[in-house]
């Protein structure tokens, strides 16, 4: 574990959390408390492959520390890895993050080599990336294989926006996401899905993903005429970078003993470490991109770490899920994951 | 020693332990009005944050501050609901000054 991950997770545990033990114990006690001595996967549905950290931005909130100057990358041996693991898993959605994936050299040498093989797959774009020069045409060519754009914007006006992702990201966003209308995304249509993810602009927990998709859609369209088609709602984790931010602020320990006292219990069955597995670039798989983040790799029921190479799905499906007190991110409110709320 | 304290918010519930029948029907109440409805959770939060600062309530005003953050409202929005409140109070005051001129009308020369 680097020094980084350690001191991550050494600030939440130091945490005095009201009604709480200080110390990482207490989100298994809340497990447990519910009837569940660990959590273990369900059935295995996205293989999300994180493809390194190299953005061409550098967000407040990103609990992925991407930026520029990130140049970590994954190699061409471990995309066919992936590829071949792919190929042994029940996984039936490949989703690709970053950093900016669309930046990566085989980025869509492996959309290819997942459309192939059948899969959906879900390109997680943070918008602005598709206004650079090598990046042009990619909205069609996403369109004609039915990838599903997962995009970034915090909020449907500029101040939230640009205070998260720099200033101008607003207006940016708002270019890119008139592209992926020319090219058919936005419009209703099967196969051209364009998903908007939102993160708060600051200490505070997503808001009611239903109500805010209801507003945006009528305020994007009305001050931008853009569309969009669905809109997923995610907390922010109290990890990396956002962790900077909360201690520069005085934030940390309110918000931890927010999405603490916010656990919702009827969100575990939905956590998304139960049927997502997370590559990193170097192969090493996790629970979660959060938990890649912190070095916490996913276990061997025999305790060895796996790696793509040698991924076994039925090794995985007895696996324990690595727990600790950012896992409270997920199990906050309305739940939150890759995919949106986890409660409906 | 000041009047207000920040623990009372979060206490609010003990209200119930006198009168527990009136605690609940209000409470019960309370949450029906700011469900959505033909408003929506985010509007009525606005509004709240608005009566809050009408009010000078300060456990509603930091309340419904991180409550409209929570709803998807941003800082612009926010303030401009605090400015209705502050139009509103003093239109109110300056409405006043109609009454103010009818009493000089009939009593001055």
């Amino acid at each position: 574990m680097t020094r980084s991950a350690r001191n991550q997770l050494e600030q939440l545990d130091a945490l005095e959390i009201p009604g709480k033990a200080v110390d990482r114990a207490d989100f298994a006690a809340d497990l447990a408390a519910h009837g569940w001595d660990e959590i273990r996967p369900g059935r295995l549905e996205i293989f999300q492959i994180n493809l390194g950290r190299l953005c061409n931005m550098s967000c407040k909130h990103c609990h992925v520390d991407a930026g520029p100057d990130r140049i970590d990358q994954m190699d061409d041996e471990t995309i066919d890895l992936c590829l071949a693991a792919l190929d042994r898993s029940t996984a039936h959605t490949v989703d690709l993050t970053g950093g900016a994936p669309e930046l990566h050299p085989r980025f869509r040498d492996l959309v290819e080599g997942c459309v192939e093989r059948g899969k959906h797959v879900i390109d997680r774009c943070n918008l602005t990336v598709l206004l650079l020069e090598q990046t042009q045409g990619l909205p069609a060519w996403l369109a004609e294989r039915g990838v599903e754009v997962v995009a970034s914007l915090p909020h449907h006006r500029q101040r939230n926006t640009d205070a998260q992702r720099g200033t101008g990201a607003f207006h940016k966003s708002i270019a890119a996401l008139r592209l992926l209308n020319e090219a058919g995304y936005g419009r209703g249509e099967g196969g051209r899905i364009l998903t908007l993810m939102s993160n708060p602009a600051g200490a505070f927990l997503a808001g009611g993903q239903a109500s805010t998709e209801r507003e945006w859609k009528a305020a994007l369209e009305r001050e931008h005429g853009v569309t969009f088609d669905r809109l997923i709602a995610l907390n922010n984790m109290p990890i990396a970078r956002f962790q900077d931010w909360l201690v520069a602020t005085g934030n940390l320990q309110p918000y931890q003993t927010r999405l603490v006292q916010a656990f919702n219990p009827q969100a575990i069955p939905g956590v998304m470490c139960r049927n997502t597995l997370s590559v990193r670039w170097d192969g090493r798989i996790y629970d979660c991109d959060f938990n890649q983040m912190l070095d916490l790799e996913s276990l061997h029921p025999d305790e060895g770490l796996f790696h793509v190479r040698d991924f076994d799905q039925r090794r995985w499906d007895e696996h324990p899920v690595r727990t600790a007190r950012h896992c409270y991110g997920c199990t906050a409110g309305a739940g939150s994951s890759c995919g949106g709320a986890t409660v409906s | 020693m000041s009047y207000y304290s920040e623990d009372h918010l979060p206490r609010f519930p003990e209200i119930g332990e006198a009168a527990p029948e009136l605690a609940r029907k209000f409470f019960d109440y309370y949450g029906s009005v700011f469900a959505d409805g033909a408003l929506t959770a985010r509007e009525k939060s606005l509004i709240a944050l608005a009566v809050a600062h009408a009010v000078q309530c300060p456990y509603c005003i930091d309340a419904y501050s991180a409550d409209c953050q929570e709803k998807g409202a941003d800082l612009d929005q926010m303030t401009e609901a605090v400015h209705v409140a502050c139009a509103i109070r003093g239109g109110a005051s300056l409405v006043h000054g109609i009454q103010m001129r009818d009493h000089s009308d009939k009593t001055g020369m």
